[in-house]
C-alpha cells in the first residue's frame, strides 16, 4: 500500500500548489489544472487501495455525479454564481455529514470516545452546513426573500437547538450504541442551520457565504480524522482556513463580528430619520455632458449592477469614454455583490481587464482627483455616514468616499433606502446627481448619445 | 480501533495544513475570491475518499446507499467545482491598449 500512500502525498502536495498558483492571475489556470490532477490521483489511489469495492457501483455514481457537475458548470450564467457556490457547499458538507453517518452505523458498537467525539462534531457541521447551504441557495436565486426572518425570542430558540446537538454529541461519547440519539442530534443540527440561516439578511450573504466554505472544509477534515486519512485532513483544512481568511476579510470590510453577522438579524432595521433635504435628478443629457467633458471616471458597481445585469452596458460606456480620453476605474469594495469577489466575475465576463479593477484601498486616496464617480447599484458601500454619523448602524464600515469626487452620479430604480436601511446622505449632497431609472437602461441611453455626437 | 500516536499525528498534520493554508490564502489577490471559493470548494470534495473507503466497507445497504449517495455529491463538486473555476479563470484578462473587444 505504500503506492497508494505516495499518491496521496503527490495530490496533498498539488492541492497546496494549486492554492499557491492561486494567488495571481497569470499562473491561476495551472492552479485549477494542479487542483484537478490531485483530485485524480487521489480517486485512483483509493480504488487502487480498496480491492472490495463494487466497480459497476462507484461508475454509474461517478458518471452521475460528473454529467450533474458538469451540466450546472456549463449552463450556469455568471450572475448565478454565488447561488452555485452556496448549493456546492451544500453538496460537500452533505457527502461528508452522510459518510460520517455511514461510519457510525458501521461501527457504533465498537467506536471508541475520541472517534464518536469527531464524528458527532462532524455531522453536527456537515448537517448544518447542508440545510444553511440550502438556505442561502434559496435566498440567492430568489425562492425565498432575501430579508431576514425575525421573530421574538430568535436567539434563544437557535441557541437551544445547538445545545441540544451539542448535548447529543455528548451522550453519544459516553454512549455510543444509542442509535435514536445520533438521529436527533443529526434532526437538530439539521434544523439550526436552517434558522441560522433564514434569520441572516442578502447583504450579509458574502461573509455567510465564507463561513460556510468554511464549515464544509472542516467537515471534510473531520473525517479524515474519523478514517484516520491524511489527505483528507489536508485537504479539509487547506478549505476550512482559505472560508475563514474570506470571512475575515468580509466581516473587516463590514465593521462587525462573525457572531453579529451569523446573530445579528442584520437588515431588518427600517429607516428611523426620513429624508434631509431633496435629492437632484439628472437626465441622461445633462448626464452625457458631464461625462464628455470628464478626464477621469471612477465606476463604482454594487449587487444592483448584477440584479440588472447591466455589466455588459457598462462596459461599453467604459470603452466610450476611453475612447473621448478619460482614464476610467472600477472601484470594487470587498462586500459589493453576494459574494467575495462578485464583481470582479461579472466585469471580467463583460471584458473589462482586471488591471482596471481596483481596490477601496487604492481608490479612496485619489478620489479627490477624479473628475466623476458613477455608483451602478451600489448604496451601502458608498454610504458616507458610515465615516461621519456613530449613530448610524453601519458606521466604522469601510466605505468607498464617492462624495469626494468632483461629480457623483447615482444610478438608481428609485430612491428606496439600501438593504441595511439606512439613510444614505450622498444622494443629498449638491455634488451628487441622480440618474433615476433601470441601470441598463439609462447606461444604454448614454452609450448611444456618445455614439450619435461621435 | 484508532492509536493515540496516530491521533497526535493527524493533529499535527491538521494544524500545519491549517496555518499553510491560512499563509497562502493570505496572498490571494482579492480579485480572485470567486473562483478560489469555487476551487477550495473542489478540493474539499476529496470527501469522495471517504465516500469510496465507506463503501467499501459497508456491511450493510443502509451504510452501501449512503455511501453512493456522499459520492454522488462529492463528484458533483469535484467536476462542477474544477470547471466552474476554469470557466470563470478564462474570462480574466488583462488590458490592451486597442480598446474594443
Amino acid at each position: 500500500m505504500a503506492v497508494v500512500e505516495l499518491l496521496y502525498i503527490i495530490s496533498a502536495a498539488l492541492f497546496i500548489l494549486s492554492l499557491k498558483w492561486m494567488s495571481h492571475v497569470e499562473s491561476s489556470r495551472r492552479g485549477n489544472y494542479a487542483g484537478s490532477l490531485g483530485m485524480l490521483l487521489a480517486f485512483i489511489a483509493t480504488v487502487l487501495a480498496v480491492a472490495e469495492l463494487r466497480y459497476d457501483i462507484v461508475a454509474y455514481a461517478i458518471i452521475a455525479g460528473g454529467i450533474i457537475g458538469a451540466v450546472m458548470a456549463m449552463k450556469m450564467p455568471m450572475t448565478a454564481v454565488p447561488q452555485r457556490t452556496a448549493i456546492s457547499h451544500a453538496f460537500g458538507a452533505f457527502a461528508a455529514a452522510l459518510v460520517g453517518t455511514a461510519e457510525y452505523l458501521q461501527n457504533n458498537l465498537s467506536i471508541d470516545k475520541f472517534t464518536m467525539g469527531v464524528i458527532s462534531a462532524e455531522v453536527i457541521l456537515g448537517f448544518l452546513t447542508f440545510t444553511g447551504s440550502i438556505i442561502a441557495f434559496a435566498k440567492l436565486q430568489e425562492m425565498i426573500s432575501g430579508k431576514p426572518l425575525i421573530y421574538p425570542g430568535r436567539r434563544i430558540v437557535t441557541f437551544s437547538i445547538l445545545a441540544g446537538a451539542v448535548l447529543c454529541a455528548v451522550l453519544l461519547v459516553i454512549a455510543p450504541q444509542k442509535q435514536f440519539v445520533f438521529v436527533i442530534m443529526s434532526v437538530l443540527s439539521l434544523i439550526f442551520g436552517l434558522l441560522m440561516v433564514i434569520s441572516i439578511g442578502g447583504a450579509d450573504m458574502p461573509t455567510v457565504i465564507a463561513i460556510l466554505n468554511s464549515f464544509a472544509g472542516l467537515s471534510a477534515s473531520a473525517l479524515g480524522f474519523v478514517l484516520n486519512n491524511k489527505l483528507l485532513i489536508v485537504a479539509g483544512a487547506l478549505d476550512g482556513s482559505s472560508g475563514f481568511i474570506l470571512a475575515i476579510i468580509m466581516s473587516k470590510a463590514m465593521n462587525r463580528s462573525f457572531l453579529n453577522i451569523l446573530f445579528g438579524g442584520f437588515g431588518a432595521a427600517s429607516s428611523k430619520n426620513g429624508q434631509k433635504g431633496s435629492v437632484r435628478p439628472i437626465s441622461s443629457d445633462d448626464t452625457y455632458s458631464i461625462l464628455e467633458a470628464a478626464q477621469s471616471v471612477v465606476i463604482v458597481p454594487g449587487y444592483g449592477m448584477a440584479v440588472a445585469q447591466a455589466q455588459h452596458a457598462v462596459r461599453e460606456l467604459a470603452s466610450m469614454l476611453e475612447k473621448n480620453g478619460a482614464e476610467v476605474r472600477y472601484a470594487i469594495h470587498p462586500v459589493a455583490g453576494r459574494m467575495p469577489g462578485h464583481m470582479n466575475v461579472l466585469l471580467a465576463e463583460a471584458n473589462v481587464p482586471y488591471d482596471q479593477l481596483v481596490e477601496m484601498d487604492s481608490i479612496n486616496p485619489i478620489m479627490d482627483t477624479i473628475d466623476v464617480a458613477i455608483v451602478i447599484g451600489a448604496n451601502d458601500v458608498v454610504n458616507p455616514s458610515a465615516r461621519t454619523d456613530k449613530s448610524s448602524p453601519i458606521y466604522g464600515m469601510p466605505v468607498i468616499d464617492v462624495e469626494k469626487a468632483r461629480t457623483a452620479i447615482v444610478l438608481k430604480r428609485s430612491m428606496a433606502s439600501g438593504f441595511s436601511g439606512v439613510e444614505n446622505p450622498l444622494f443629498f449632497k449638491e455634488t451628487t446627481r441622480m440618474l433615476f431609472g433601470d441601470a441598463k437602461d439609462s447606461l444604454n441611453q448614454l452609450v448611444a448619445k456618445f455614439k450619435e455626437n461621435k | 480501533m484508532i492509536e493515540a500516536n496516530d491521533i497526535l499525528v493527524n493533529l499535527l498534520i491538521f494544524v500545519m495544513a491549517s496555518f499553510l493554508g491560512l499563509e497562502l490564502i493570505r496572498n490571494v489577490s482579492r480579485l480572485l475570491h470567486t473562483p478560489l471559493m469555487s476551487l477550495t470548494n473542489a478540493i474539499s470534495s476529496v470527501s469522495l475518499v471517504a465516500a469510496l473507503l465507506v463503501m467499501a466497507h459497508a456491511e450493510s445497504s443502509l451504510v452501501l446507499w449512503l455511501g453512493i449517495i456522499a459520492l454522488t455529491c462529492a463528484t458533483i463538486n469535484a467536476i462542477g467545482g474544477f470547471m466552474i473555476t476554469e470557466r470563470i479563470l478564462k474570462m480574466f484578462r488583462k488590458g490592451k491598449k486597442n480598446g474594443s473587444s
